[in-house]
C-alpha cells in the first residue's frame, strides 16, 4: 500500500463513518434489532476479501483460511439479509393487520 | 476496462449499502432497504469473481455452498427469542472472516510487508480475534451454555488491560519491524485470550451494550481489511458497521446511565457489587389474584404494558398480545412502553411483540410514553425490574441513580408480574413493589397473563 492509497482510504473511512452516523441516527429504536442484523449482513462484504484469498490459490494455508473465511462471511450475508427481511415482515401497523 | 467495471461495481455496492440503512429509518421503507443491500452484495460479489487474481473457483464454490447450507436454515428456523444469540454468533463469524483473511495476508507477504499494511493488518487481526472469542463468549452466556452471572475477581481490569497492552505492544513492534514474523502468532493468541477475558465479567442485563460494542469492533476489523487489501467497498461497509455499533452502544450506555469509559474498558458488572448494602424496604407487598387484577382491568380506560426480559424468557409475548387485543375490544386503550435496554439486545422487545402480531404503532419509546403514565389507569409490568425502579430518580446512593426509567409509579395503579421477590440485575430492591397502589401477581409470566385473559373473557364484552 502506498501512502496515497492510505490517504484515500482514510478519507473514505472517515466520511463513510460520518455518513453512517447521520443515517443510522434516524433509525427508530423500534427497528434497532433489524438494524443490527442488517449491518451484520452488510459487513458480510468481508466475503469480497475472503473470495480473493480463497480463489487466488497461492499457498495451502491461505486457501484453507480463505475458504473458512468464505464460509463464515457467506453465513452472515445469507442469514443476515434473510432474517432482517423476516423480522421486517412482522412489523405491521394497526390498519395493516388482518383480523 | 475490466478493472473499471469492477471499480464502478464496488462504488455502486457502497451506495446501495448506504441507501439500505437510509431506508431502515421507517418500517414502511425498511424492506426496500433489505433489497438494496442484497443487490449491493450481489454486485460486489460478481465484480470480485471477475477479478484476475482469482484463478480457481473450486474452493470458493465449496465455501459458498457450506455457508449457504448453514445460513439459510439459520435464518428460516431461528426463533425470535434467540435473536440476541444469533446476533452474537454472526459478530463472531464476521470477526472470524476478518482475522482469517488477515492471517493469510500476513503469511503470503511476510517478511516483505510495508509499515502501513502491517499497521492495518495488526489492527484487523487484533480486533478480529478478540471479537471472535468475545462474541462466542457472549453467545455462550445468552444461550445459557455459560453461566450468565458476571464473574469478577481481584485485579481483573489490571490483568485484562496489561494483556491487551502486551498484544498491542507486540503488534506495534511488528509495524516498526515487520520482519519479526515469529511475533505474529503471539499477537493472535493474546487477542483471542483477551476476547474471552473481556466478556467474563459481563452479566445479562449489560448484553445490549456489549453486543453493540462487539458489532462495532467487527465492523472496524472489516474496515481494516479494506485497508490491507486496498478495497474501498470494504472500507465503506466496515465504517458503516462500526459507526452503527458505536452509536447503538452509546444509546444503550446512556439508557443505563453508564459512562462511555465504563464501556470501553468493559468494566461492566463492577457497579453491581456495591449494591449489596442497600436498606431493605420494610413495607409489606400486596399480592393479588388474577380475579382481582381482572376486576381492576375491566374498568380501565388506558392500560400501559411494560415488557422486560422476563417476558422473553417465559415466551409470554403471544399471551400478552391476546390480553392487549381483549382489552382493546372492550374499549380500553393499550400501549406498550419500551425501555431502550429492555431485553438482551437493542430493540429486542419490539421484535418479540411484532412477532406476536402487536401493531408497531402501539409500541412507544420511553421518552414519549413517560408523559402518558399519569393518565394511565393501570400499568402492567411484565418481567421488567430495574428499568421501573423509582429509586433511579431520587435515591442518590442507589447504583442505578440517574438511569432514565419508565415512570410506572405515576400510573393510578400498578400490576407487577414476577416469579418471586428476587431482585433484578442491579441486585437492589425495587420500592415500586412496596407502594400501596401496586399489586404483585406472582408466577410465570405466560401463566399469569393467561389467567388474566381467562378471567377477562369470562366476564364478557361489556362495551
Amino acid at each position: 500500500m502506498t501512502i496515497s492509497n492510505l490517504e484515500i482510504g482514510l478519507y473514505i473511512f472517515v466520511l463513510s463513518a460520518f455518513l453512517g452516523f447521520e443515517v443510522i441516527r434516524r433509525v427508530p429504536q423500534l427497528l434497532h434489532t433489524p438494524l443490527m442484523s442488517m449491518t451484520n449482513a452488510i459487513s458480510g462484504i468481508a466475503l469480497v476479501g475472503s473470495l480473493l484469498i480463497a480463489g487466488a490459490h497461492r499457498t495451502t494455508l491461505s486457501t484453507v483460511l480463505g475458504t473458512l473465511a468464505v464460509i463464515a462471511s457467506t453465513i452472515n450475508v445469507v442469514s443476515g439479509f434473510m432474517i432482517t427481511d423476516r423480522m421486517l415482515r412482522m412489523f405491521k401497523r394497526r390498519d395493516e393487520r388482518k383480523e | 476496462m475490466r478493472d473499471n467495471i469492477i471499480a464502478v461495481s464496488y462504488l455502486a455496492a457502497g451506495v446501495l449499502f448506504i441507501l439500505a440503512l437510509r431506508w431502515l429509518s421507517s418500517p414502511r421503507t425498511a424492506r426496500r432497504g433489505v433489497q438494496a443491500g442484497e443487490v449491493g452484495m450481489l454486485i460486489a460479489v460478481i465484480a470480485t469473481l471477475l477479478r484476475s487474481e482469482i484463478v480457481s473457483y473450486e474452493w470458493i464454490l465449496v465455501g459458498l455452498f457450506i455457508g449457504s447450507a448453514i445460513g439459510v436454515p439459520m435464518a428460516v428456523f431461528m426463533p425470535m427469542t434467540a435473536m440476541p444469540q444469533r446476533t452474537a454468533l454472526s459478530h463472531a463469524f464476521g470477526a472470524l472472516a476478518a482475522s482469517m483473511v488477515g492471517i493469510s495476508e500476513f503469511y503470503l507477504h511476510t517478511p516483505r510487508i510495508d509499515h502501513f499494511t502491517m499497521g492495518a493488518l495488526g489492527f484487523e487481526v487484533l480486533l478480529g480475534s478478540l471479537t471472535f472469542t468475545g462474541s462466542l463468549m457472549a453467545f455462550g452466556k445468552l444461550q445459557g451454555i455459560l453461566p450468565g452471572r458476571p464473574i469478577v475477581y481481584r485485579g481483573q481490569n489490571v490483568m485484562n488491560l496489561s494483556l491487551l497492552a502486551v498484544a498491542v505492544g507486540l503488534a506495534v513492534y511488528l509495524v516498526v519491524d515487520p520482519s519479526v514474523s515469529a511475533l505474529f502468532p503471539i499477537v493472535v493468541v493474546l487477542a483471542l485470550v483477551f476476547g474471552v477475558l473481556l466478556i467474563i465479567p459481563i452479566g445479562g442485563a449489560d448484553m445490549p451494550t456489549v453486543i453493540s460494542l462487539l458489532n462495532s469492533y467487527a465492523g472496524l476489523s472489516g474496515a481494516a481489511m479494506g485497508f490491507v487489501l486496498n478495497n474501498k467497498v470494504l472500507i465503506i461497509a466496515g465504517a458503516l458497521d462500526g459507526a452503527s455499533g458505536f452509536l447503538l452502544s452509546v444509546i444503550m450506555s446512556r439508557a443505563m446511565n453508564r459512562s462511555f469509559r465504563n464501556i470501553m474498558f468493559g468494566a461492566f458488572g463492577q457497579v453491581q457489587i456495591s449494591a449489596a448494602g442497600e436498606a431493605v424496604d420494610e413495607r409489606p407487598v400486596r399480592s393479588g389474584s388474577a380475579e382481582e387484577a381482572a376486576m381492576v382491568l375491566e374498568t380501565a380506560r388506558l392500560v400501559i404494558i411494560v415488557p422486560g426480559y422476563g417476558m422473553a424468557v417465559a415466551q409470554a409475548q403471544h399471551k400478552v398480545r391476546e390480553l392487549s387485543d381483549l382489552l382493546t375490544r372492550r374499549g380500553t386503550e393499550v400501549k406498550f412502553a419500551i425501555h431502550p435496554v429492555a431485553g438482551r439486545m437493542p430493540g429486542h422487545m419490539n421484535v418479540l411483540l411484532a412477532e406476536a402480531d402487536v401493531p408497531y404503532d402501539q409500541l412507544i419509546e420511553m421518552d414519549e410514553i413517560n408523559s402518558d403514565f399519569p393518565r394511565a389507569d393501570v400499568a402492567i409490568v411484565i418481567g421488567a425490574n430495574d428499568v421501573t425502579n423509582p429509586a433511579a430518580r431520587h435515591s442518590q446512593g442507589s447504583p442505578i441513580y440517574g438511569m432514565p426509567i419508565l415512570e410506572v409509579d405515576k400510573a393510578q395503579s400498578v400490576m407487577v408480574i414476577k416469579r418471586s421477590m428476587a431482585p433484578g440485575f442491579a441486585g437492589i430492591e425495587n420500592e415500586l413493589y412496596h407502594e400501596d397502589k401496586t399489586m404483585m401477581l406472582f408466577g410465570d409470566a405466560k401463566a399469569v397473563v393467561g389467567g388474566l385473559v381467562h378471567e377477562l373473557s369470562q366476564t364478557g364484552v361489556a362495551v
